[in-house]
């Protein structure tokens, strides 16, 4: 009970950063999956320089190396791909592919799905309909199978890849952007720019879009982990990332092919996948349960949840 | 009743025909059809041949709606490679996906509300502790993945299992349950959380007032209530199972839907990518229809 009395006095700015903090610590899994993804971004940005030659080096001494031996250097310590690359050098270069497509996939449709959404919400013309009626298309149809046929038609590349991905994403952003608009549209505070000589556009911009925005971040967040999962899933069946490129999906298809002799070509990289998805999705329900004030007390009580 | 389902049918088959046009015109849009149509190693003469036969040289909008005209008169073209109708096959594939999402879809369920409503039944406890990070990890997980280390582990290793194929029982071990995994685990956070808001409702109160048996109360009472969001999510999965079947299917060679769309894809076999497409799309708008009006059974205040 202190704990949490000494949470609110303290001073507000220090105090908020505190109290995540604090939280935090309580849910060793979401503290975890913190400090996993801090490494993760911090391998991301500076693996690629210092070790990102190693990843196509070709090694014919260290074929199919086993993980865990010390003969060789640290680099190989999860072991060697068929051609005697590093698993460890191939694996922070992946990452760069695989949460750099993720990124962009999820930026462009919460940005296209956010815009759409808005005029969908605003305007009352032929064409809300339409955008409507689309996204119920794209909603109602399996996301891989859609992507499969997006690429197939457009043939498989970074670019195309980023595209998919955002477009079978992109309805869950429009709706809820829709159905913050058709609220927002109705307050006081937009009667009032209407009747000020505010333009649609304006209107839309200035007074709507900024409050939509804290909604779609959340939900961008949480799709971040999906969108990992559905890139993956597309280049392991080959119709994602083509090689010379690779991401971890890429490269647990690449050791299929030598799952009897050389089974750690393929498990690291699922692995790191797994991991990924599983923190994004621990610190978002650590994070849903710290937002609910009604929540909240379960993570700042130092005792166990009573019944 | 019967209105409701012929309006939902005709936005269904709305839905189809928008899904179908935006596979066309992306096809048509994407450049010389007749190299996306036949396989990749065709001559020329072949090509052209193929293009005047199928209309390539007529204008787009002629093209759909002979394209219409075709899939009213249940003309879904043939395969290049089988050299036999395209429909025949995606049908004969159909089935063995049913099977194998009814089944893995039925596990799902049946363990997701079993160990959800355990795990609400003590929020907090230990049981529930594993019961989370199992959900969560299942509903995380790279299904492929899960599906190599699986055959890793039981038909590498132990040779417990085969790795691929249909036939026996042990067949089916692998697929059902990978395939199973993603949906138990967001079906176990549902079910937990209906029941944990269930349990807590005063009617639960006046059970247990009067006395009944634990069991009872939970899965007679609070379980009954909290059936409707479960069976809402189920839907949705199922629907999204279409997405691990690709996957499962591929990897364990089941010879369902899924793996004959990726095969198809990669053999450049139109028309039987366009089969499959239409086949499942119209088995997802079904299923669809069938659930909204499961909720009218189970909750008797929905009419339609």
């Amino acid at each position: 009970m202190t704990a949490l009395i000494s949470d609110i006095t303290v001073s507000p700015r220090t105090g908020k950063l505190r109290t995540i903090w604090n939280c935090l610590k309580r849910d060793k899994l979401a503290l975890a999956a913190v400090i996993f993804l801090l490494l993760l971004v911090i391998a991301t940005l500076a693996g690629p320089p210092l070790i990102g030659d190693l990843a196509t080096k070709l090694g014919l001494r260290q074929r199919n190396l086993a993980p865990f031996s010390f003969q060789h250097d640290w680099i190989y310590f999860l072991g060697a791909d068929t051609l005697g690359r590093p698993i460890i050098a191939r694996l922070v270069v992946g990452a760069q592919n695989t949460l750099g497509i993720a990124f962009a996939a999820v930026l462009c449709s919460m940005l296209t799905g956010g815009i759409l959404g808005l005029i969908a919400g605003y305007s009352e013309r032929w064409y809300s309909q339409i955008i409507q009626r689309l996204a119920d298309v794209v909603m109602s149809f399996p996301s891989l199978l859609l992507a499969l046929i997006v690429l197939y038609t457009l043939g498989p590349s970074i670019t195309n890849l980023v595209i998919v991905l955002a477009f079978t994403r992109m309805p869950i952003y429009l709706r809820t952007t829709r159905a913050e608009v058709l609220e927002l549209r109705e307050r006081m505070f937009v009667s009032a720019a209407i009747s000020m000589g505010a333009s649609p556009l304006r209107i839309v911009v200035r007074h709507i879009a900024p409050l939509v925005l804290p909604t779609l971040l959340t939900i961008a967040a949480l799709d971040f982990a999906t969108v990992i999962l559905a890139e993956s899933s597309l280049s392991f069946l080959g119709l994602g990332i083509q090689p010379p490129d690779f991401t971890w999906g890429a490269m647990v298809a690449n050791g299929r092919g030598y799952l009897a002799n050389a089974w750690w070509i393929s498990f690291w990289p699922g692995l790191v996948i797994l991991l990924t998805t599983l923190s994004l999705n621990l610190l978002s329900s650590w994070a849903r349960t710290f937002a609910d004030p009604q929540q909240r007390w379960r993570l700042q009580s130092l005792r166990k949840t009573p019944r | 009743m019967l209105s409701y389902i012929g309006r939902r049918a005709s936005h269904s088959i709305i839905s189809v025909l928008g899904l179908l046009a935006l596979v066309f015109f992306l096809t048509r849009l994407t450049g010389d059809p007749s190299s996306l149509f036949l396989p990749l190693d065709s001559t020329l003469e072949a090509r052209q041949a193929f293009a005047r036969l199928h209309g390539f040289d007529q204008p787009i909008h002629w093209q759909f709606l002979n394209y219409l005209r075709d899939l009213v008169s249940l003309d879904f073209g043939q395969s290049v490679r089988q050299n036999r109708s395209a429909m025949e096959i995606a049908l004969e594939a159909f089935p063995q996906t049913l099977k194998l999402a009814f089944v893995a879809m039925a596990l799902a369920i049946a363990l997701a509300i079993v160990a959800g409503s355990i795990a609400a039944t003590r929020p907090g406890g230990f049981f529930d502790r594993i019961v989370s990070l199992v959900s969560l990890t299942g509903a995380s997980a790279p299904d492929f993945w899960i599906a190599i280390v699986g055959i890793l582990v039981f038909a590498v290793s132990f040779d417990l299992l085969p790795t691929s194929g249909t036939g026996s029982l042990a067949h089916w071990i692998m697929p059902v349950f990978v395939l199973a995994l993603r949906p138990f685990g967001l079906l176990v956070q549902v079910v937990r959380g209906t029941m944990l808001s269930a349990l807590s409702a005063p009617y639960i109160k006046t059970a247990r007032a009067k006395g009944l048996r634990r069991k009872e109360i939970i899965f007679g009472h609070a379980l009954r209530n909290s059936l409707l969001p479960v069976i809402t999510v189920a839907g949705d999965l199922t629907a999204g199972l279409v997405n691990g079947a690709v996957i499962v299917e591929t990897v364990f060679g089941w010879p369902g839907i899924g793996k004959l769309m990726i095969d198809a894809i990669i053999l450049r076999d139109f028309a039987v990518v366009q089969s499959t497409i239409l086949v499942t799309a119209t088995a997802i708008f079904v299923l669809n229809i069938c659930i909204d009006l499961l909720y009218a059974v189970l909750d008797p205040r929905i009419r339609y």
